[in-house]
């Protein structure tokens, strides 16, 4: 394993170092939510509740699925999701 | 020197490496020094147990003592006084030796002179890591860190800091080499770059030279060009937020073409010198990164040009007929330049049959004319690219680029009947006010005239301008390269 890297920055610095996180949609308004179930054990049962609610409140959901949750998500899957939603919830824990 | 020759009180400092035969051979020496009951130390650059027999002997395989000392060849024997270096040499020389230890007899079975090895310390590239790791220049820009299993030009593309192809990652030990093109110091600002008005030290313009893919002896003709871009006379803040095609395009002319390796010959404004694409590049970096000047953001093109990702290239002065372009702007021949224009669209101009100077010159201008618009004069302005076989049609009959230019000037006064919207059945064009007026294609000044191309070829290529010239505009700009 090679030791950390330090890159210098070559902007003027006036966005923060860390990285920020893509901005959160406002409203689920118009939006089809992805429900990603990334094969771990026992997170279709919290993907269910959550898909329940969102299909209460009228709002569209997408169901996907990772083959294992040991890799990340395969591009076909990603560009599948990222054009077929405008927001992704995925259950990260057992 | 003289006055020491007897005074061995001093300390001695030993600088050498097992693998040079020299330092193997002067052992003894080294020896017959300590046992003089002088105070001598020893660092050995590459086996601590080198050499035997001696008690002062300190492991430099890290080399920091050796570059501290500017060591450049191994054996050095270096004399202190009060802490202060007193005087050295370099290699063996018995008589040098001698004269600065004070010991008469010192080598006495050895050869009078052996030259030395090249330190380790000092070889190539190492005097930058040593710098890094020990030296006390600061630079001043945030430190981002990549994760160790992370591809850092990965990195580099998440945090947004390209021009969509790859950037060479700037580590701090790049960007240390790459400021040893330059003598300036890395906080000097030169220039305040659009569109954020963002105070570009030569650090940032060398930390972006080095993600462009510059070496670093391309450093000083990068700043120079940022120097130009950033006059007010270039209105590079304009040219980045036009909806038009238009870029900075940076013409090299003077001896750091030929020093740096620029092509000013076959396939000049296309890929495949590193040179002329890094630099080109660099600058749209540090319009980017710097300046925060984004595509979609303030850059509003409707189509752009290949050429924004970097369009720098060199004038050919050496098959030139003519004066180079920087000593038209009233620079010396032995002076190196950078010439901004705002533009960059490549319109090439056919001809074969012409031999003689009238005939090209209206070849030159009937495509001139459509330079953004056959029906409009004085929008843009226009560098027309003569090749060398197109050059060759003038150089043979004696005209100079005055002479070419004044051609083109009386060719290019367009009847306003021509030129009045609706005219030709084009609703573009000028106000009806003008449909008696001649007028020129372009402003006085507008048009200008370099040498570069392949040798085969019976065409020219003329790089249309911006749409807003003159004062109100873009007005091109050359500017000194200095070191």
């Amino acid at each position: 394993m090679k030791d950390q890297i330090f890159l210098l920055d070559p902007t003027a610095e006036q966005a923060p170092a860390v990285r920020a996180r893509p901005a959160r949609p406002g409203s689920f308004e118009g939006l089809c939510v992805g429900i990603l179930d990334i094969s771990k054990a026992r997170g279709d049962v919290f993907l269910d509740e959550i898909e329940r609610q969102l299909h209460d409140r009228g709002i569209a959901t997408r169901r996907y699925k990772k083959p294992t949750f040991a890799k990340i998500a395969p591009p076909e899957l990603r560009q599948q999701i990222a054009a077929e939603c405008g927001a992704v919830i995925e259950a990260l824990a057992d | 020197m003289t006055e020491n020759t007897q005074d061995n009180t001093g300390k001695f400092v030993a600088v050498c490496k097992r693998e040079c035969e020299t330092c193997a051979m002067i052992v003894p020496v080294l020896r017959q020094i300590a046992d003089h009951e002088i105070h001598l130390t020893v660092y050995t650059q590459d086996d601590p147990d080198f050499p035997e027999g001696l008690s002062d002997v300190l492991d430099d395989t890290g080399l920091e003592h050796s570059w501290r000392l500017d060591i450049e060849t191994v054996p050095t024997l270096i004399r202190f006084e009060n802490n202060r270096e007193a005087g050295r040499v370099a290699g063996w020389d018995r008589q040098q030796w001698r004269r600065l230890t004070g010991i008469p007899d010192l080598g006495e079975d050895l050869p009078a002179f052996r030259p030395g090895c090249g330190a380790k310390n000092a070889e190539p590239g190492m005097a930058e890591i040593l710098a890094v790791r020990h030296g006390d220049l600061r630079l001043s820009s945030r430190r981002i860190s990549a994760g160790a299993a992370e591809d850092e030009i990965e990195t580099c593309y998440a945090r947004g800091w390209t021009d969509g192809l790859p950037v060479v990652p700037p580590t701090e030990l790049r960007v240390v080499r790459m400021l040893g093109g330059t003598i300036r110091r890395p906080d000097e600002v030169i220039a305040r770059t659009p569109p954020n008005l963002i105070a570009c030290t030569v650090e940032k313009a060398a930390i972006n030279a080095v993600m462009a893919g510059c070496k670093p002896e391309y450093l000083p003709v990068v700043l120079a060009a940022v120097e130009a871009a950033c006059q007010d006379e270039f209105c590079l803040h304009g040219l980045l937020a036009t909806t038009y095609f238009s870029g900075p395009v940076v013409l090299v002319n003077g001896p750091v073409r030929r020093a740096v390796g620029m092509n000013s010959g076959v396939n000049v404004f296309g890929q495949g010198n590193r040179a002329n694409a890094a630099i080109g590049r660099a600058l749209q970096l540090i319009i980017r990164n710097v300046g925060g000047g984004r595509p979609g953001e303030i850059d509003r093109a409707t189509f752009g040009t290949p050429g924004k990702y970097g369009f720098c290239f060199a004038e050919d002065e050496e098959n030139s007929p003519w004066e180079p372009f920087s000593v038209e702007r009233g620079f010396a021949e032995d002076t190196s330049t950078v010439s901004l224009f705002a533009g960059g669209e490549v319109q090439g101009v056919f001809d074969q049959q012409s031999r003689d100077p009238e005939s090209l010159c209206r070849t030159f201008a009937a495509c001139l004319r459509a330079v953004v618009h056959p029906k409009i004069p004085m929008s843009a302005d226009a560098v027309l690219a003569v090749s060398p076989e197109h050059g060759r049609v003038f150089s043979q009959a004696g005209w100079t680029k005055a002479d070419v230019k004044a051609k083109l000037h009386q060719l290019l006064q367009l009847p306003g009947r021509d030129l009045v919207r609706g005219a030709g059945g084009i609703a573009e064009g000028v106000p009806e006010d003008f449909i008696d007026a001649d007028l020129p294609k372009f402003r006085p000044g507008g048009l200008d005239i370099v040498f570069a191309g392949g040798p085969a070829g019976m065409f020219s290529a003329i790089l249309g301008g911006w749409v807003a010239t003159g004062a109100g505009g873009s007005q091109s700009v050359t500017r000194e390269i200095k070191s």
